[in-house]
């Protein structure tokens, strides 16, 4: 094989052209986003149901001792706003795997996935593009929570944003990874049982963590040790203006990991080529 | 590919005299790649090239591995044995390089149904790290070169198959690649589409001097002029010019030649891996 090559442009990417191609990433998820209206009427229904239903419900059976950050007795509806908060961003997170896996079997994740630039930046620009579709949720359910006397300082909107991202980025890594693994879009209601319920309910968006070990000390261990209590934590404190180091390091490790994860997994020499073309293909 | 000579059942041409120029570089090549699913052996010790603006099918039945090839001449697998570059660039080594010189064509349809002809262009080219005014541009260009240019607002999903198909050729040559790979790109097609799409893709190998690595099963889309590859049940039995490969198997058409090589591999026993 001769070493000589044909170089026609300049080697490597320019910085333009990697913010170009975030720039297109999140450009098109934000049209897909448009595009699925039922989508964000969804996302926005479902902790909107446990707002105003489930808490509704609950308030006079849990009584919230004063916790940090909150500096006084809390309404119920206060307490798990926070956790429906991440809720929003953990199925959110879900639906982006979900499409990522409708992608590959569809073959628009081909069109992602051959493009020159690097394959780690490309799912990077994914997970943000994925992690903004969130922020415009999350926004909206707070608009819509404060009618609900879920008033949170108005500092609180700025501060909770970089937490927001942070936990945006955590919860997209890790459906970015589960997507990376399942080999069928029937599977993936197998995420719904066995991802998104037990890292909702194992946490602490419905119930202060003292609360859960009164009941049970090995379910409160299980909780310490999901990284869905420290987003929801983290979400917490920032939204009333403080800051939870424990959980910013648990989620911002977490995510680094999952990042991690999902990169190798869609490395070409380790995880497609293990699966075969597409049914149909030759 | 410029064949010279037709080898069959496997053997390795002598390209070496065409390598050895610089001004020849193959806008692809493929050197001793193999490929297995677990167990089964997909690819086994695939060797060939394609000349630049030159037209080279790729022939074989459902199963011979096509698809498998494009996957990894794409990156889309990682590469198990052998080497593959493009225009000398090692798509392992350096894909960036690589990939920005490929346009691809996929057997499943990649266009995003929701998305409008023009923002299907604009993703791909943002992808290719082409910027807005540019990319529009190029759209408009491409669209107009394959007779969608009144379509350029509609959704994807209200093209016809074969529209379909020439947007995906268009959007392939949007960042003005100098290879490109079509997979079964017909498939599915009426007779006038398929022509249509074939005719456009042979201008563009003479018109703007593009190799094309065109894989299908279909016999009548191969002429004897065209570079040959036949892979059968992940071998290749040969490759050459067609005309010289219906010679030197005794055959009068490309459709006999194909069945008395892929005769002759099982009676020599050369594919059972």
């Amino acid at each position: 094989m001769s070493s000589t090559v044909i170089k026609d442009q300049p080697a490597g990417f320019s910085l333009a052209q990697y913010v170009t191609c975030l720039n297109g990433i999140v450009w098109r998820e934000g049209l897909r986003f448009l595009h699925q209206r039922e989508r964000f009427v969804s996302a926005l229904v479902r902790p909107l149901v446990w707002l105003f239903i489930f808490a509704a419900g609950f308030r006079q059976v849990l009584g919230i001792s004063i916790i940090p950050p909150y500096e006084t007795y809390i309404l119920y509806e206060v307490y798990i706003a926070p956790g429906l908060i991440a809720m929003i961003q953990l199925f959110n997170g879900m639906q982006s795997s979900l499409s990522m896996v409708y992608d590959r079997e569809m073959g628009n994740m081909r069109t992602l996935l051959v493009s020159p630039l690097p394959r780690w930046y490309l799912l990077s620009c994914k997970l943000l593009a994925g992690t903004a579709v969130s922020l415009l949720q999350v926004y909206a359910f707070l608009l819509i929570a404060w009618f609900w006397d879920i008033e949170p300082p108005p500092i609180g909107y700025l501060t909770v944003l970089p937490a927001l991202v942070l936990s945006g980025l955590m919860l997209g890594a890790l459906g970015m990874l589960i997507s990376s693994g399942i080999t069928q879009l029937e599977n993936f209601a197998g995420v719904m049982n066995f991802v998104i319920f037990p890292m909702f309910f194992a946490s602490s968006a419905l119930y202060p963590l003292w609360r859960v070990q009164e009941g049970s000390p090995m379910l409160y261990y299980v909780c310490l040790l999901n990284p869905f209590t420290h987003a929801v934590e983290l979400i917490r404190f920032a939204l009333y203006g403080q800051m939870n180091w424990i959980s910013l390091a648990v989620v911002g490790g977490c995510t680094a990991a999952f990042m991690i994860g999902a990169v190798f997994a869609y490395d070409p020499s380790r995880g497609l080529s293990r699966r075969g073309p597409a049914g149909g293909e030759t | 590919m410029t064949a010279t000579d037709a080898p069959i059942a496997g053997q390795t041409p002598p390209d070496s005299r065409r390598r050895s120029d610089p001004a020849e570089i193959p806008a692809l090549s493929i050197d001793g790649v193999s490929h297995s699913y677990g167990a089964r052996r997909a690819l086994i010790d695939i060797d060939f090239s394609v000349a630049p603006a030159s037209f080279t099918a790729l022939l074989g039945l459902n199963g011979a591995g096509k698809s498998t090839l494009f996957s990894l001449v794409t990156r889309l697998f990682g590469i198990q044995a052998g080497r593959i570059s493009i225009f000398g660039h090692d798509i392992g080594l350096a894909p960036g390089e690589a990939l920005r010189l490929l346009g691809v064509v996929f057997q499943p349809r990649t266009l995003d149904l929701d998305l409008s002809v023009t923002q299907n262009l604009l993703y791909h080219a943002a992808l290719h790290g082409i910027d807005r005014r540019e990319a529009r541009l190029r759209a408009g260009e491409v669209l107009a070169r394959i007779g969608l240019a009144d379509r350029a607002g509609s959704k994807v999903r209200d093209l016809s198959g074969g529209q379909m198909r020439r947007l995906e050729i268009a959007r392939a040559l949007l960042h003005r690649p100098r290879l490109l790979l079509l997979d079964e790109a017909t498939v599915g097609l009426d007779v006038k589409a398929r022509a249509d799409i074939l005719g456009h893709v042979r201008r563009l190998v003479t018109e703007q001097g593009i190799g094309v690595l065109w894989a299908t099963h279909l016999f009548d889309e191969i002429v004897p002029s065209d570079d040959l590859v036949v892979l059968h049940q992940g071998r290749v039995l040969a490759h050459g010019q067609v005309a010289r490969i219906i010679a030197d198997t005794g055959a009068q058409d490309i459709n006999t030649s194909f069945t008395r090589l892929t005769e002759a591999a099982a009676d020599c026993g050369s594919l059972s891996p």
